[in-house]
């Protein structure tokens, strides 16, 4: 059981997303940062499906009603158990009634694994909350002071104390920053954009505007207006580059919509989607650089292997 | 009939546009081939998410690469060709609406834009059957086609903040169904009962894409 002390501006739980109903209009949702979660319960010896706790823009704390380990990765920038400073990105074991600081200096997204993860009920196969459809998660809502969020059997027999101190070693932490270089796959829409607008699109500097949330980030710099705004509506992934008529470009993200009817310059890879989520909104900055799909697969495929390198008890292997 | 052209969309899924138009026959080749990947549930393809004309099939980058992926779509397009045109079972629903009113409140707008009554918009509204195009915007939104050109209109200038659930809108030749409360641009025309999206059933989705539906007026 986890007890919710303070809840933070935007916590809620999140796993690795609602798959398989999107053609009902139902959106995938799932952490903005993918690796951050992978690795959370990596650390403590979860299922990489295993749902946690994604902290927003803001910090928190909670409790541990038993003994348990917790291990907090994203951009924390500290964790305290019972005011005391742990290591980030690392299993750590916490006594019954401890209290778990959480803080978010400058990032944006935190995670919070607990092994044996977080209980909320599924619906449609998933546990992430979708907050604007009201369902998913802890009765579809960020999460509130005093809230008792169950936790789920231990995957396997291993005591806590056995898997407590495992780490990723900071080389494999992905290297977050407020100007952040993108990989994209160009397209599908490139027809709808003329060469220049394509070429400042790779070469300028956009910022991540204030109004971004889980849905999508808005982007600000040379205008990429696209040649015209007759695109009939179709199913856009994560990382899809949307360009409304006004020429800002929006990456979508968790939350987006299933469909969209603005042409789409480029979408991010796969790999990067960690890096746009941590940019940001009202400070950071995006640079984009083309690859072709072999290049941004491998590159996701290495990033998953990343997670090979956690390091102490146990065989990390085993819970990729 | 064009082969439909494969496009990467990111490195983890690809999208299989039949052509750059809202027709039922692109359309139901958008289905037809949904079901067919849906069925032959090959490994490593995730879900296939109908558009207008256009599919979205998602894939697992960490099984396999585009070319695999683009042979595999290849092989269900040679396959879909194969099978004779025999007509793909249809559902079809039929869906009360409480049209006008506080139910719909620009169904008078609709009918001075047309120069009709508002029977006669009513009318041409329930008079057809239509085609679930697609789903998307919110869990459960159907957008259907094609409305009458007559009473095709053009979206609000600005959206309401909030549409109630169960409202039936119009924008351009299209119309749907607002399954929850939502902001909203299309003209609202009525409103019905009928559960849309129930996540207390399986699938929650009354509609899918695909799926024929008409309308049936009923008193308040």
């Amino acid at each position: 059981m986890l007890i919710v002390e303070r809840p933070g501006l935007l916590t809620t739980v999140q796993d690795l997303g609602r798959y398989g109903h999107e053609r009902f209009g139902v959106p995938a949702s799932g952490a903005m940062d993918p690796f951050a979660l992978r690795a959370a319960n990596a650390l403590v010896g979860n299922p990489a499906a295993a749902a946690v706790l994604e902290f927003g823009f803001e910090g928190g704390a909670l409790t541990l009603a038993d003994d348990g380990l917790v291990a907090v990765t994203g951009s924390a920038s500290a964790v305290r158990v019972n005011g005391r400073a742990r290591p980030l990105w690392t299993a750590l074991y916490v006594r019954a009634r401890q209290t778990v600081e959480i803080d978010l200096a400058s990032g944006v997204w935190a995670y919070l694994a607990v092994r044996g993860g977080v209980d909320a009920p599924p619906v449609l196969g998933s546990r992430a909350t979708y907050l604007r459809g009201g369902f998913g998660g802890w009765h579809g809502r960020a999460l509130r002071a005093g809230d008792r969020l169950p936790t789920g059997p231990r995957p396997d027999a291993r005591p806590l104390l056995d898997l407590a101190g495992r780490t990723l070693p900071t080389e494999h932490r992905p290297a977050y920053a407020e100007r952040a270089v993108v990989e994209v796959v160009l397209g599908p829409q490139i027809e709808y954009f003329t060469d220049e607008a394509v070429a400042a699109f790779l070469s300028a500097e956009y910022a991540v505007l204030a109004d971004s949330d889980r849905m999508g980030y808005r982007l600000s710099g040379p205008s990429v207006a696209p040649l015209r705004a007759d695109l009939i509506s179709e199913a856009m992934p994560l990382g899809a580059i949307q360009v409304p008529a006004g020429g800002g470009p929006i990456v979508m993200l968790a939350d987006r919509p299933t469909t969209g009817g603005y042409p789409k310059i480029a979408t991010a890879a796969r790999a990067d989607a960690p890096l746009i989520a941590q940019c940001p909104p009202g400070a950071g900055r995006l640079r984009f650089r083309a690859v072709t799909v072999a290049a941004a697969q491998a590159r996701y495929r290495a990033q998953v292997a990343r997670l090979k390198y956690i390091q102490g008890p146990g065989e990390a292997e085993t819970f990729i | 009939m064009r082969p439909p052209r494969l496009l990467a969309s990111g490195d983890s899924a690809v999208l299989v546009v039949f052509g750059d138009e809202i027709d039922p026959a692109l359309n139901r080749r958008v289905h037809a081939l949904a079901a067919h990947l849906r069925a032959a549930a090959l490994p490593g393809l995730g879900e296939a998410v109908p558009g207008y004309a256009a599919l979205l099939v998602h894939y697992d980058p960490a099984r396999l690469d585009e070319a695999q992926v683009q042979a595999r779509l290849a092989q269900a397009l040679d396959a879909l060709a194969a099978e004779p045109a025999g007509a793909a079972p249809e559902r079809r629903f039929e869906i009360p609406v409480r049209y006008g009113g506080a139910a719909g409140p620009d169904l008078e707008f609709v009918a001075r834009h047309a120069g009709l009554t508002p029977d006669e918009v009513v009318r041409l509204h329930a008079g057809r059957d239509y085609l679930v195009y697609m789903m998307g915007f919110t869990p459960g939104f159907a957008y259907l086609g094609e409305v009458d050109a007559r009473i095709a209109v053009p979206r609000l200038e600005t959206p309401r903040v909030r549409v109630p659930a169960g409202s039936v809108g119009l924008a351009g030749r299209q119309t749907g169904l607002y399954p929850s409360e939502s902001p909203g641009g299309w003209r609202l025309i009525g409103r019905t009962d009928a559960a849309l999206f129930d996540l207390g059933r399986e699938p929650p989705s009354l509609l899918a894409p695909g799926d024929r539906v008409r309308f049936v007026p009923v008193a308040d």
